[in-house]
C-alpha cells in the first residue's frame, strides 16, 4: 500500500447545534484521486473547510504527510502544500488575473515589510504560463476579473490551484457553473494532475464526471461518511442509494 | 495573437482595444466644470481662469489660485488617507476632529517662550514654556495622529463594530479632547521655525510661469505625499492587500492576508495624514483653535468619492482622489467667482456629494447586470 498523504480521524464540526460533520475518518493515498459526493448540506464543504483550516474543527485529528497538523489558517495549509478551489470563489473581483493568482504569495523585487515592491512583470509572465499549461484562455489578464463570466472566473481559480499544486489539491464543485467545453477543460486539468501524481479530493454532484476521473468515491450523508468505494467495485445506482440513504443504514430520523 | 478569440464562449476579442481607466472620466468632468464656470463668468463679463481685473500681466487669477491650492492641499492630504480607508471597505469620520485635537496639542509644543521680549501670554505650559526645536511638535503631532488612527483601526479590526460607528466615536471624542486641552482657548504664537513650515518655501520660491509655489508648502507636501501613496497603492504589497480586502474580505482572509493587522495599519496611516494636515494648518495660520478641521472629514470623503473611489471598497485610486480634490476646489472657488451665496454653496456641495455616491451606485448596478 502506498503512503498516506492525508488522514482524518474522528473529524467533527458543529455550528452551535448543527452537527455539520461527525466523526469523519478519511484516508487519501499518494497519487490517489478521490471524489466526495453527497446531497446538498451533507457536510462536504464543511469537511474541506476543516482540512484547509478555513475553520477550526470541533474535534478530531488531521494527519498530513504522516504528521499530525493543526494549521492556524488557510495560509498555513497552503504553505504545507494543500491547494484548494473553494466552492465560494476566493477571488478578489477588483484585481486582475495575476494579482488573483498570486494573492497572498506575491513575488517581489525587494522586500520591505508591507511596503515590499511587487514584481508585477514576473507575476504576469508566470500567470500567462500557468494559463497556457492549463489551457485556460482569458482575453486580457490585466482586466479586473469582475467583468469576466462565471466560467472564466472559475477557470482563474482552477488555474491558480493547478499552477501551484504540490502535495494535495482539493476542488469543491469546480465545474458547477461551467459549460460543456469548460467542464471538459477542467477535467483535462484534473487528468494532468493525475499524470503528475498529485493527489486530489474532488467534490462533485456529477456522477458521470466522478466515474470518469477518480479512483475512489467517498459518500457523505448527514455529516457522516457512509461509504468509501473503489470505482471498479461500484456503480452509479450503488452510489445513489448511499447518497439517499437507501443503503448505509443509520437513517433512523 | 492578432485575432485572439475570447477563449470561453469563443467570442472575438480585440486585444488592442482596452478599457479606459475610470480616472479619465473624472478628468473629463474636471475640464467640463472648469469650462462651465468660465462660461458663467464670461456671461458676467468676467473670467474664471483668467484675471481680467487689475493685474493685466497675470494669466491665471493668482489669489484665487493660492487660496484654492491651500484648501485642496490641506484637505487633500487628509483625503489621501481617507481614500485608503475607503478602498479597504472602511470609512473614517474622525479625521476632522483628529485635525482639531492634533492642532491644539501640536501648537502647545510649538509655542515660543517670549513674544516681543515678554513671556508668551498664551503659553500653555506657563513658566515651562521654551522654544523647542521644530522637530518636537512635528513628532508630537504625528504621534497624536498615530494614536487616534490606531484606536480607530483596533476598534474596527478587533471588535468588529462597523467603521462608521468606531470612527464616529473618535470624531466626538477627539473634538472633546481639542476643547478640553486649553479649555476652549486658542493656542497661538509659535516659534518662527514652526511658522515657516507652511509659510516658507520648500522649493525656494520656485515658480512655473505665474503659478507660484511661494508660501505654498502645504501644496508641495500634498504633491509629494500623493506621489508617494500613489506608488505605494500601485506597486507595493500594501496596495495589493488594500484592494484585495476591499473587494473580497473573505477571499483576502483565505489567501492568508492578515486582514485585521492590515486594517489597523491603514487606519493608522490615515490618522497620521490627518496629523500632517493639522501641522501644516496650524503653521499656516500661526494659531490653533479647538474648532479647526470641523467637517474636513466630509470634504475629504467627498473628494475621494468625486474622484471615483467606491464606498463599497476595492475600487478607486490616489490619482482619482487628487482629481476629485481638484474638482472639489474648482467647484468651491467657482461658486465664489459667480458670487453664489455661501449658504447656497453648502447646499449645492451636499448635492454634489450625494450625486457622486448615486453615480457610484449606478455604476455598480450596471456592472452587476453586466
Ligand atoms: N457557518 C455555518 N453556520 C451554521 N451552519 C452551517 C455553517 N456552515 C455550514 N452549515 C451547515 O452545515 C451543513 C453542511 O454544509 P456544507 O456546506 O458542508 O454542505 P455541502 O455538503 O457542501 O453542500 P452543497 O452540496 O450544497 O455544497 C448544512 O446544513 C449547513 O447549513
Ligand atoms: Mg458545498
Amino acid at each position: 500500500m502506498s503512503k498516506i498523504i492525508l488522514e482524518t480521524r474522528g473529524l467533527t464540526k458543529r455550528y452551535g447545534g448543527v452537527h455539520a460533520l461527525e466523526d469523519a475518518d478519511f484516508v487519501l493515498h499518494e497519487g490517489e484521486h478521490v471524489a466526495v459526493v453527497g446531497d446538498n448540506g451533507a457536510g462536504k464543504s464543511t469537511f474541506v473547510r476543516q482540512v484547509t483550516a478555513v475553520e477550526q474543527r470541533t474535534a478530531g485529528e488531521i494527519l498530513f504527510d504522516g504528521q499530525p497538523v493543526n494549521f492556524a489558517g488557510p495560509l498555513e495549509a497552503r504553505e504545507a502544500g494543500i491547494e484548494t478551489v473553494f466552492q465560494t470563489l476566493a477571488l478578489a473581483d477588483d484585481l486582475d488575473v495575476p494579482s488573483n493568482l498570486f494573492l497572498g504569495r506575491e513575488l517581489f523585487k525587494f522586500r520591505l515589510g508591507p511596503f515590499s515592491w511587487l514584481d508585477r512583470k514576473a507575476m504576469r509572465e508566470r500567470t500567462l504560463e500557468a494559463l497556457k499549461t492549463t489551457a485556460v484562455k482569458i482575453p486580457n489578464v490585466d482586466n479586473p476579473i469582475r467583468n469576466m463570466s462565471g466560467g472564466q472566473r472559475q477557470c482563474v481559480s482552477i488555474a491558480r490551484t493547478a499552477a501551484f499544486a504540490s502535495k494535495l489539491v482539493i476542488m469543491d464543485e469546480p465545474t458547477a457553473a461551467l459549460g460543456v467545453q469548460e467542464t471538459a477543460q477542467v477535467e483535462n486539468i484534473i487528468r494532468g494532475l493525475k499524470d503528475r501524481g498529485v493527489p486530489l479530493i474532488l467534490i462533485s454532484h456529477n456522477l458521470r464526471q466522478v466515474f470518469d476521473l477518480v479512483d475512489r468515491i467517498v459518500v457523505f450523508r448527514r455529516g457522516r461518511i457512509v461509504a468509501s468505494l473503489r470505482r471498479d467495485e461500484t456503480d452509479g445506482n450503488d452510489i445513489v442509494s448511499y447518497i439517499t440513504g437507501v443503503k448505509g443504514g443509520q437513517d433512523a430520523a | 495573437m492578432a485575432d485572439a478569440t475570447h477563449g470561453l464562449g469563443g467570442l472575438k476579442y480585440d486585444p488592442a482595444k482596452r478599457t479606459r481607466a475610470p480616472e479619465w472620466n473624472v478628468f473629463g468632468a474636471l475640464v467640463l466644470i472648469v469650462l462651465i464656470f468660465e462660461i458663467l463668468n464670461r456671461l458676467n463679463g468676467g473670467s474664471f481662469l483668467f484675471n481680467t481685473r487689475d493685474n493685466v500681466d497675470a494669466i491665471f487669477n493668482q489669489q484665487r489660485l493660492d487660496i484654492m491650492i491651500l484648501q485642496v492641499a490641506i484637505i487633500g492630504i487628509i483625503a489621501l488617507g481617507v481614500t485608503q480607508v475607503i478602498i479597504i471597505g472602511g470609512i473614517d469620520l474622525s479625521s476632522g476632529s483628529v485635525v482639531g485635537a492634533t492642532a491644539m496639542i501640536v501648537m502647545s509644543f510649538a509655542q515660543t517662550a517670549t513674544v516681543n521680549g515678554n513671556p508668551n501670554p498664551k503659553a500653555i505650559f506657563g513658566d515651562w514654556a521654551m522654544d523647542l526645536p521644530v522637530i518636537v511638535p512635528i513628532a508630537v503631532g504625528l504621534a497624536c495622529g498615530l494614536f487616534a488612527g490606531l484606536v480607530n483601526g483596533l476598534l474596527v479590526a478587533y471588535t468588529r463594530i462597523p467603521p462608521f460607528i468606531a470612527t464616529l466615536g473618535m470624531m466626538v471624542s477627539a473634538r472633546g479632547a481639542a476643547r478640553w486641552w486649553s479649555n476652549g482657548q486658542p493656542v497661538s504664537f509659535p516659534t518662527e521655525s514652526y511658522g515657516s513650515l507652511a509659510n516658507g518655501d520648500l522649493l525656494g520660491g520656485m515658480t512655473f510661469g505665474l503659478l507660484s509655489w511661494q508660501g505654498q508648502n502645504p501644496a508641495v507636501v500634498f504633491v509629494i505625499l500623493a506621489v508617494l501613496f500613489h506608488l505605494i497603492m500601485t506597486y507595493t504589497l500594501y496596495g495589493k492587500r488594500s484592494y484585495a480586502i476591499g473587494s473580497n474580505e473573505a477571499a483576502a482572509r483565505m489567501s492568508g492576508i492578515n486582514v485585521d493587522r492590515h486594517k489597523v495599519l491603514v487606519y493608522a496611516i490615515a490618522g497620521m495624514l490627518a496629523a500632517v494636515a493639522a501641522v501644516l494648518l496650524t503653521s499656516k495660520n500661526l494659531t490653533a483653535q479647538a474648532g479647526m478641521g470641523v467637517m474636513y472629514e466630509l470634504d475629504a470623503i467627498a473628494m475621494a468619492v468625486i474622484g471615483g473611489v467606491s464606498l463599497a471598497g476595492g475600487r478607486g485610486s490616489i490619482i482619482g482622489t487628487v482629481l476629485g480634490a481638484a474638482i472639489f476646489s474648482v467647484i468651491i472657488s467657482g461658486f465664489t467667482s459667480i458670487r453664489l451665496d455661501a449658504y447656497y454653496q453648502e447646499m449645492v456641495k451636499g448635492a454634489i456629494i450625494v450625486g457622486a455616491v448615486v453615480l457610484d451606485q449606478w455604476r455598480q448596478r450596471r456592472r452587476v447586470r453586466g
